[in-house]
């Protein structure tokens, strides 16, 4: 008994530096997550360096990319990058949420489960399938409708071309397929994180259930879906392979929706293993740069949209 | 101190393992045309010698002999001849061995195109690939094929989007045969070609081309037989045309001149029967190499490649090397050392 009692201020103590332990790692954590973000950084700006004087002056340029003639210019890049991703976002924000509150609030009970599992799997499915599913599927249809669009639309113009199929078109719808299940299951945890009680006080208000979704779970969700929105914008923007199977890989402003482009993304998959000029790995490098810079913004100014008028969950959480 | 005894002990013995039992694996990237040629020599030469394994990577040309000058592998294998600036990035000497040779495909996509092929010189494709012959119904075009029907309808060229010993051969090819080629794009693993749609490696391009009415584009001919593509009979410096087989790039291969140093390049060669676009594969090697082991399996391995490893092409789609190409290779793998002696008596 005695050497018992005794023993527990011994026992104690290490179990104050274990229960210490857990913390210590996560911010362990954390610091490499932060320590790889400097190093990628860093190891990128360092290709980037060498011949920064070169390319710094010509990357905005004539549009122009023959990286052998020192011409370098990121201006098809990045349009064909924010084009593809506004196009992909266009069909998956309403394609993405629509099943998130199929899943949460308005679809048939029955039904989530299979849906969800599908959405599982779509998720799960590699890049390079869609690219092959867009090259040999999609492409084909988009060639065939282009002379419909034509009729539709009255001749060549932004929407309407002869094309090949390869294009902005393509890759947005593509780029899209694989968006949705990014969005859905991100949307689906922020509405399932409303509690209940505001859905049951809503509908003992009288509101119908689609009313409820409108005025009650939307607004508390807000920040939210943006922040699932921007994962998928994050992921459409990044994507290489894929694109790079449909987009056409000309490093050109296209004129219309169906002509053939080029993003940063991809142009840096096709083009960096054989670069062998400083000129040429430091451009691509740059271009990296200017991906990441993209993305940074676009998430910094959807968070300021989206705190701007409504406290969402997150931040209505937090106070 | 016992403790650290025993594990200096444990250590010891693993790596005596590792040296005596485990195979020694040569690891060698680049050109994705040699790629099935020299993964069955790697299973071919490991039944024969199990204590040697070689591990290729197909990652294009250039990255190949990236990889050479960044000393992350033991080989790296090009159809593009280096450059001297490539070269010189490479400590030390460089040694190219040929080790076999293929053919660049014009494939398209024609309605009928595959009862005859379509006739085609090297301008027409150069005119073609730089924006200038932009209809099938074009007069050139049918002046080479005459009675043929040629569809009223825009040529959809598909070109490369990696950098590829594919685009070097045929951009050789094209600016020694065409001076607007030559002036207006050039030649090079990625040329920028002013009109069409680029695809991603043989296989995107030849998908491309079979699933798009009026495509034209250009395919390493075992991946355009693979894919099922048509392929069109070029003319050759003797004005007869000649469709990409075996044959065609075996006499092209027999042209060979000997002359060129670091390499003989096989595109437009003057003999009968030979097919123009013809690439000769080689693999990059430094002449020294410190691991005395290491450069003699290599150089084992390469000499087996060139003599009884020449037998298993013609089944893949390669010609075999003629003679004068086989001494060349000898000459080049001769030259090898390792831990500075000559590698190829240390592999035996």
């Amino acid at each position: 008994m005695t050497t018992r009692v005794s023993s527990v201020p011994r026992t104690v103590a290490p179990a104050g530096l274990r229960s210490r332990l857990p913390g210590v790692l996560v911010v362990l954590t954390a610091a490499l997550v932060l320590a790889a973000l400097v190093l990628v950084t860093a190891a990128v700006a360092s290709l980037f360096v060498p011949a920064a004087a070169a390319i710094a002056p010509r990357l905005v340029g004539d549009g122009v990319w023959n990286p052998a003639h020192g011409r370098v210019s990121a201006l098809p890049f990045v349009y064909g990058t924010l084009v593809t991703s506004v196009l992909a976002l266009g069909f998956a924000v309403p394609g993405g949420l629509g099943v998130a509150l199929f899943l949460t609030d308005l679809g048939p009970v029955a039904l989530r489960r299979p849906v969800e599992t599908t959405i599982q799997v779509l998720a799960a499915i590699p890049s390079v399938v869609y690219g092959l599913w867009g090259a040999h599927a999609l492409a084909p249809v988009i060639r065939e409708l282009a002379p419909v669009a034509s009729v539709l639309f009255g001749g060549p113009s932004w929407l309407a071309e002869p094309t090949t199929g390869f294009g902005y078109l393509t890759t947005g719808l593509v780029l899209a397929l694989m968006v949705i299940p990014t969005i859905a299951s991100v949307a689906r945890e922020v509405l399932l994180a409303i509690p209940g009680s505001l859905r049951e006080g809503a509908l003992a208000l009288g509101a119908t259930r689609s009313e409820a979704v409108r005025h009650v779970v939307l607004p508390h969700a807000r920040s939210g879906l943006v922040a699932a929105v921007m994962l998928g914008f994050a992921r459409a923007a990044s994507e290489s392979i894929a694109v790079a199977m449909v987009i056409g890989s000309r490093p050109e402003i296209g004129r219309s929706l169906l002509s053939p482009g080029y993003s940063i993304a991809s142009v840096i998959a096709n083009e960096f293993a054989h670069a062998q000029t400083a000129l040429h790995e430091g451009a691509l490098a740059a271009l990296g740069m200017v991906l990441l810079t993209i993305t940074l913004v676009v998430n910094a100014g959807a968070r300021v949209l989206a705190r701007g008028r409504m406290p969402g969950l997150v931040s209505r959480r937090r106070g | 101190m016992t403790r650290a005894l025993r594990w200096v002990a444990a250590v010891a013995v693993l790596v005596g393992c590792r040296s005596s039992d485990a195979p020694l694996v040569l690891h060698g990237a680049g050109a994705t045309l040699p790629h099935p040629l020299y993964v069955r020599w790697s299973a071919a030469y490991a039944e024969k010698h199990p204590g040697v394994r070689v591990n290729y990577q197909a990652v294009g040309s250039g990255a190949g002999v990236r990889q050479i000058e960044d000393g992350v592998v033991d080989f790296g294998a090009t159809d593009e001849p280096m450059t001297k600036e490539q070269v010189a990035r490479i400590e030390g000497d460089v040694v190219q061995v040929p080790t076999t040779a293929s053919a660049v495909a014009i494939a398209y996509n024609l309605e009928g195109g595959d009862e005859q092929p379509l006739h085609v010189t090297g301008e027409l494709i150069a005119d073609v690939f730089r924006g200038k012959v932009t209809r099938w119904d074009d007069a050139r075009l049918r002046a080479e094929n005459p009675g043929r029907v040629l569809p009223d309808a825009a040529i959809l060229v598909v070109h490369r989007a990696d950098g590829s010993g594919t685009s070097a051969t045929l951009t050789a090819y094209l600016a020694r045969v065409s001076d607007g080629f030559r002036d207006d794009v050039g030649s090079g693993a990625s040329p920028a070609f002013p009109v069409g749609v680029a695809a991603r490696g043989n296989e995107g391009v030849a998908s491309f081309v079979r699933s798009t009415p009026n495509a034209f584009g250009y395919v390493e001919l075992a991946h355009a037989r693979a894919a099922g593509v048509a392929r069109a009979a070029v003319k050759n410096r003797r004005g007869a045309f000649v469709v990409p087989d075996i044959d065609g790039i075996a006499r092209a291969a027999e042209a060979a001149g000997d002359e060129v140093e670091p390499r003989p390049s096989l595109v437009d060669a003057d003999a009968d029967g030979a097919y123009p676009i013809t690439a000769l594969s080689c693999v990059v090697v430094p002449r020294a190499t410190k691991d005395r082991a290491r450069g003699a399996a290599l150089a084992g391995f390469l000499w087996w490649g060139v003599h009884d490893g020449q037998a298993l092409a013609k089944d893949l789609g390669y010609a075999p090397l003629p003679p004068k190409l086989v001494a060349r290779a000898e000459v080049a793998i001769r030259r090898l050392t390792a831990g500075g002696t000559p590698a190829l008596e240390a592999s035996r």
